[in-house]
């Protein structure tokens, strides 16, 4: 059972040069079943990100805590994948290196984690770039790489921080889908942080919308689509009611976020 | 012209090339238009004709052997000690705490001025050229390496330990990689450098070498031999920086430096 348990969970960073410390994120409780699709959204500056990290082990809660399967998580580990928005493939690794890189530090034997590599890199086609550098790669294939890279060592978690930011609008689309495709495939659970409503809803099996910050759930919008979906789902009117439900709800929350200055 | 517009290869080597023609265009022209006495500035022709009689007089290439000998020795040894310890401080804060304030201290301390010291200790021999050149550029060699392995992207090192990686993994299979480009090229830069120190060594109490051929001549006013000698370290220097560059090139083919 993989069961994410948040509870009160909150983060304040520290006062920086005599200012006053910053409360990023407000108690919040969560959780994600195992092989749930989570979309989280909000506007830039909520703690989204914050929330993923902590989650991730990346950074540590100031008050409240986080469980996985029952056992708090106390710092980063192969069992929670991520993928960030920024591109972080190792420039130095080729792209099947970069996919072998998790199974390797946790001593995978070379023929077992080549032949994950490979797997992987047919879901995700790049099978051709096996042997290709980063700097070489596309921003949609790093991306695929690197979504690779966290799937190779079967996290039980995989939690993801708009991962498609950076991409242009077609390509993101296009990784949308390999990424619903690959969820349909290995159900694992997900949790997605995004400022893009359709790709909450396109994506996700439930949304929750974060306040301006500090960041705290305001709703929660169940998303009924039944898997696999396709792109087609996109210009349905259900998919647009719910996508101007959505609307409404974090158009306020942007409003306080922008006036606040983010 | 136009800002940052490139240039052709074949205008690059021509450029290139046609400064090395003005520059001896000039010399010659000042040395055999009488516009300099030969006592101070020899012309080129005099220097390449003394060149040779060097070569095959005075076994100037055993001088120029042990010069090259004594730099590649005394920088080896100084990087053996240096990348470990600058690798150790970049990944270390606590170990930069103690090593870098003396470092940075010792950094300003001119290799040159130690001479005196050396051959107090080390005498006039072979050991106190490798001294020279280990001191001139160890502190260098340290702080560059801390800078560039201390410098690694924080995403980096998040990605590798949400894939499992642990202190050793991020030290040995993510910071040293992402720094082996730069370090590579710190050691190309100080080895220049090394080029410096050797010759002044060699200038004080040397009885081998380019820079006690250079000193030798002086006491016989033969401004020839001098001007060869000093061409003779820009050329090694420039082969050898391009050696390393090839190297580079071919060990970090990922790399965009």
């Amino acid at each position: 059972m993989s069961d994410v348990v948040v509870r009160g969970v909150s983060r304040t960073f520290p006062s920086v040069r005599g200012g006053e410390p910053v409360q990023a994120l407000s108690p919040v409780d969560l959780t994600v079943g195992e092989g749930d699709f989570v979309a989280i959204l909000g506007p830039s500056g909520c703690g989204k990100s914050t929330l993923l990290r902590i989650v991730a082990g990346l950074d540590r809660p100031t008050t409240g805590t986080v469980t996985l399967d029952g056992r708090p998580v106390a710092g980063p580990g192969a069992d929670r994948g991520m993928v960030f928005q920024s591109y972080t493939l190792f420039p130095w690794l080729t792209v099947v290196e970069n996919i072998e890189f998790g199974p390797r530090e946790r001593g995978v034997a070379a023929a077992e984690r080549r032949a994950t590599a490979e797997k992987l890199m047919a879901q995700v086609g790049l099978t051709q770039f096996a042997n290709h550098y980063p700097k070489q790669l596309s921003g949609g294939m790093q991306q695929r790489t690197a979504l690779a890279r966290a799937l190779a060592n079967d996290p039980k978690v995989l939690l993801l921080d708009e991962p498609f930011g950076a991409l242009d609008h077609q390509t993101r689309s296009l990784m949308q889908e390999l990424l619903l495709s690959i969820w349909e495939t290995h159900r694992k659970t997900v949790l997605f942080v995004t400022h893009d409503i359709e790709e909450a809803v396109f994506m996700a099996n439930r949304v929750l919308v974060m306040s301006a910050r500090p960041g705290r759930f305001k709703s929660e919008v169940p998303i009924p689509f039944a898997h696999p979906r396709s792109y087609k789902l996109k210009t349905t009117p259900e998919f647009g009611r719910l996508e101007e439900q959505l609307t409404e709800d974090i158009r306020g929350e942007t409003i306080i976020a922008v006036q606040a200055g983010f | 012209m136009k800002p940052l517009e490139p240039v052709s290869t074949t205008a690059r080597v021509v450029l290139g090339i046609s400064f090395f023609v003005i520059f001896f265009a000039a010399w010659a022209a000042v040395t055999f238009g009488g516009l300099v006495p030969k006592i101070f500035l020899a012309d080129p022709v005099t220097m390449l004709q003394e060149g040779w009689y060097l070569i095959t007089n005075h076994g100037f290439l055993v001088d120029i052997g042990v010069t090259v000998w004594r730099v590649v020795g005394g920088f080896i040894l100084a990087a053996l000690v240096a990348v470990p310890l600058g690798l150790a401080m970049g990944a270390y804060k606590p170990v930069e705490a103690f090593f870098e304030p003396f470092v940075s201290f010792a950094r300003y301390l001119p290799a040159s001025a130690f001479i005196p010291l050396f051959i107090l200790w080390a005498g006039v021999g072979e050991k106190q050229k490798l001294l020279v050149i280990f001191v001139g550029s160890v502190f260098q060699i340290v702080l560059m390496v801390a800078v560039a392995v201390g410098s690694i992207r924080r995403d980096l090192v998040e990605a590798a330990l949400t894939l499992g990686a642990r202190d050793q993994g991020i030290v040995g299979r993510v910071m040293v990689p992402y720094a082996a480009p730069q370090i590579a090229e710190i050691l190309r830069l100080v080895l220049g450098w090394a080029w410096t120190y050797v010759i002044v060594a060699e200038l004080i109490g040397s009885s081998s070498g380019i820079g006690h051929m250079i000193i030798e001549s002086q006491a016989l006013l033969a401004t020839g031999q001098m001007i060869f000698g000093i061409i003779v370290i820009g050329v090694i220097g420039l082969i050898s920086d391009f050696l390393f560059k090839a190297v580079n090139q071919k060990m970090f083919p990922w790399s965009t430096i």
